[in-house]
């Protein structure tokens, strides 16, 4: 068997169903075998950069390992921002790059790049396959290392010749890696003293992060919320695995967290952190981060405990184990469900107290449309059963803020690595895995250019996709900055010259609206959700509206600018 | 928090890239090298990376926790951490050696067991092994008499098993 049929064969083993890639020069061997093999489904992109954010979309929002295949060269240099991407957010992809023939690396062959020296610093593990005898073994690792542990992007650089070696095609059904052996099981000590602190508490608060999505312990971390009464607020990676319309969500925290989400971690006495790595614009300035609280924290990668904050009860282990095992105890302790109600109470008043505060909230204008009031009739029409991808910017944190996630996986968003042009792409690969779903991108003006050509793809595949562009004709996050920080100098933030997004669409062969005024938003969008076809729907909204609550970058949580 | 020095000895999948992969580790998150040794072991699927880097404990911590994380890492010890432990280094240092100044190599070199393993009518190059301390007074007493040229090894470190049964 040839290596390009082997990597045919890896893919029919680990029972992948759709792979995102772009033909080129030297993977041409295996896009031959991908000719005799159509059981395997291959979406054609535009660019590689949306392969790899489709492949990130498709894992996303299924669990499943996404698969990119791409050529050597450029093929694999354009999709960097796409791995980098999926590194940050800990999603599991593997890409498939071509390589020269091993005789001419390091020569500067045409289309040649050192592949694996790029992608180290951005890759869970990458490989460079050497010797035909390696490379089912290789293929296996590369899904077994992206899937487990903490998961991440694994790239596999494949020289031509090697395609084209024959060999034996010993494809393990398990593998054994001596120097990678992830923590699942918790410590049983630090799970008794994590209860134990959960006990003692009196103003406690549950941190959800994407941990707890990519673990799959949403209905664990909901029962134990649930159980004790504790207040859930959750990071922007981990919307979702808490439903947002639960009345015990305090939705997001940090920069554009909500003030009650906020003032409850600044006040907490003991901070239930779980798959949540403690990044800066969840954190603000450290060391008013949940100052007088003692944290528990559960992380299946090591690296992330102790990192950022201090934490007094470290635990390393999957979420999901660590959290049942919470579970068994509250269940051996048996206190009744009142008990917690009551224990909690007084912290629940000053929480509601809060709340009515400072709501999330923003000013009607009867002559602009308002983008959180289209998050926020989106969720109705909707009823938060919709996977919904965002761009990077405003668009993503009013989505954050308006649209009430019920469910994990419907959040399709760039959190660590803040990838604009990610949304749309992502949700191609969204859709290719949900394909009975209904997937929306919510984008800006900006970011929609960015991977703006993978209209064709989305089309050619008969995707019905609604892109909602939240149109403001800025650059709208860092405008706000320039406006809030830099004196009003808006410096380059300005687009003199957009597309008509209507004519564009159309242009791509989909569906293309405009609206301008606040009473079109309600009957166009049902419109648009009804239309079995990519629609592109593009809102003209205030243009100098911002995000708020803010969280000036390295305050304090507590100091936010409310309106 | 305090600044130490930290030794670690690190078993690493002998493959390509295992070593560029931790060098990356170290200059992408901003963590310090002072010295870096790499050898063979008796199992020639591993090999034997003597580290010293600087930091508070935090750092450290990371560092130790980063390399773990790394899927070619097989085990990484904080050698600094263990009560007793052996470290060495090798040097060879060329020094002028004049008529005049030779009296006075030798001495050094008794006095420090250093050997003498090359000799030209100008210059000898010397052998010196032996922990940082001791190769930092030797270069400092054969400084004034000339040093050409010096190479180093890194340390290497060793626990060293408990004296009694």
């Amino acid at each position: 068997m040839s290596g390009a049929q082997m990597v045919i064969e890896a893919l029919k083993k680990e029972k992948v169903e759709v792979i995102f890639g772009y033909p080129g020069g030297a993977v041409i061997d295996i896009y031959d075998e991908l000719y005799k093999n159509p059981e395997i489904k291959h979406v054609l992109v535009r660019h590689e950069q949306g392969a790899a954010h489709a492949a990130d979309g498709y894992a996303r929002s299924t669990g499943k390992v996404g698969v990119v295949l791409v050529t050597s060269g450029p093929g694999s240099t354009n999709t960097i921002t796409g791995i980098a991407t999926a590194y940050m957010d800990s999603i599991p992809i593997v890409v498939l790059t071509g390589q020269v023939p091993t005789q001419l690396i390091g020569n500067d062959a045409f289309q040649e790049v050192d592949t694996t020296g790029i992608t180290r610093p951005i890759t869970k593990h990458n490989f460079l396959i050497k010797r035909i005898e390696d490379l089912p073994k290789i293929l296996k690792a590369a899904f077994y290392i992206a899937r487990t542990g903490r998961p991440g992007p694994v790239v596999v650089d494949i020289p031509k010749d090697i395609q084209q070696t024959k060999g034996e095609f010993n494809y393990p059904d398990e593998i054994e890696l001596r120097s990678y052996n992830p923590v699942y099981e918790p410590h049983v000590r630090q799970i008794e003293k994590a209860y134990s602190l959960l006990e003692q508490a009196e103003r406690p608060v549950l941190l959800l992060g994407g941990g707890v999505i990519s673990s799959g312990a949403s209905a664990e971390a909901t029962k134990l919320a649930e159980k004790l009464n504790l207040p859930v607020t959750m990071t922007l990676m981990g919307l979702g695995s808490f439903p947002g319309d639960h009345e015990q969500s305090l939705g997001m925290l940090g920069m554009h967290g909500t003030y009650y989400a906020n003032m409850a971690i600044a006040n907490c006495d003991v901070l239930l952190a779980v798959g949540a790595r403690f990044d800066d614009r969840v954190t603000g300035k450290v060391d008013a981060f949940a100052p007088g609280a003692k944290i528990i924290h559960i992380d299946i990668d090591p690296t992330s405990i102790q990192k950022n904050v201090k934490v007094h009860v470290p635990i390393v282990a999957d979420c999901k184990r660590a959290l049942t095992r919470i579970l068994d105890i509250v269940r051996r302790v048996k206190k009744p469900k009142k008990y917690w109600k009551e224990r909690f109470k007084e912290w629940w008043e000053q929480i509601d107290i809060w709340k009515k505060r400072y709501p999330l909230s923003y000013r009607e204008d009867p002559n602009y449309i308002k983008p959180q009031f289209v998050i926020e009739k989106l969720y109705e029409l909707t009823k938060g059963e919709a996977i919904i991808a965002t761009e990077v910017g405003q668009n993503q944190m009013w989505t954050a803020q308006y649209y009430k996630f019920k469910y994990p996986r419907t959040l399709i968003t760039s959190g660590g690595l803040g990838t604009m042009g990610f949304g749309f792409p992502a949700s191609i690969g969204a859709q290719m895995g949900n394909p009975d779903k209904l997937v929306i991108d919510i984008a800006g003006d900006g970011s929609i250019q960015m991977n703006i050509q993978e209209l064709a793809t989305a089309v050619e595949q008969r995707l019905p996709i609604k892109i909602i562009i939240l149109n403001n004709g800025y650059l709208g996050m860092v405008r706000q900055w320039q406006g809030l920080f830099y004196g009003k100098r808006y410096s380059q933030v300005r687009f003199q010259v957009l597309p008509d997004f209507v004519k564009l669409a159309e242009a791509y062969g989909a569906v293309g609206m405009k609206i301008t005024r606040p009473e079109e938003v309600e009957p166009t969008l049902k419109k648009v959700l009804n239309i079995n076809s990519l629609v592109i729907l593009d809102v003209h909204i205030a243009p100098e509206e911002n995000v708020f609550p803010m969280v000036p970058a390295g305050k304090a949580t507590t100091e936010m600018i409310l309106v | 928090m305090e600044e130490k020095r930290h030794t670690l000895s690190v078993l690493v999948e002998n493959t390509p890239g295992a070593l560029a992969r931790i060098a990356s580790l170290f200059s992408g998150r901003g963590f310090n090298i002072d010295s870096l040794c790499v050898a063979e072991t008796l199992d020639p699927t591993l090999s034997h990376l003597t580290l010293v880097t600087h930091g508070d404990e935090f750092i450290v911590e990371q560092i130790i926790k980063q390399l773990r994380r790394l899927v070619d890492v097989y085990k990484v010890v904080n050698v600094t951490e263990e009560k007793e432990y052996v470290e060495r280094e090798m040097a060879l240092i060329k020094v002028r050696a004049e008529k005049e100044y030779r009296e006075e190599i030798f001495r050094i070199c008794e006095i420090f067991r250093c050997k003498i393993v090359d000799v030209s009518p100008r210059s000898y190059i010397i052998e010196v092994t032996g922990d940082r301390e001791k190769l930092q007074a030797v270069i400092e007493l054969l400084k004034p008499i000339g040093i050409k040229e010096i190479a180093r090894t890194g340390i290497i470190a060793m626990k060293r098993e408990k004296k009694s049964p």
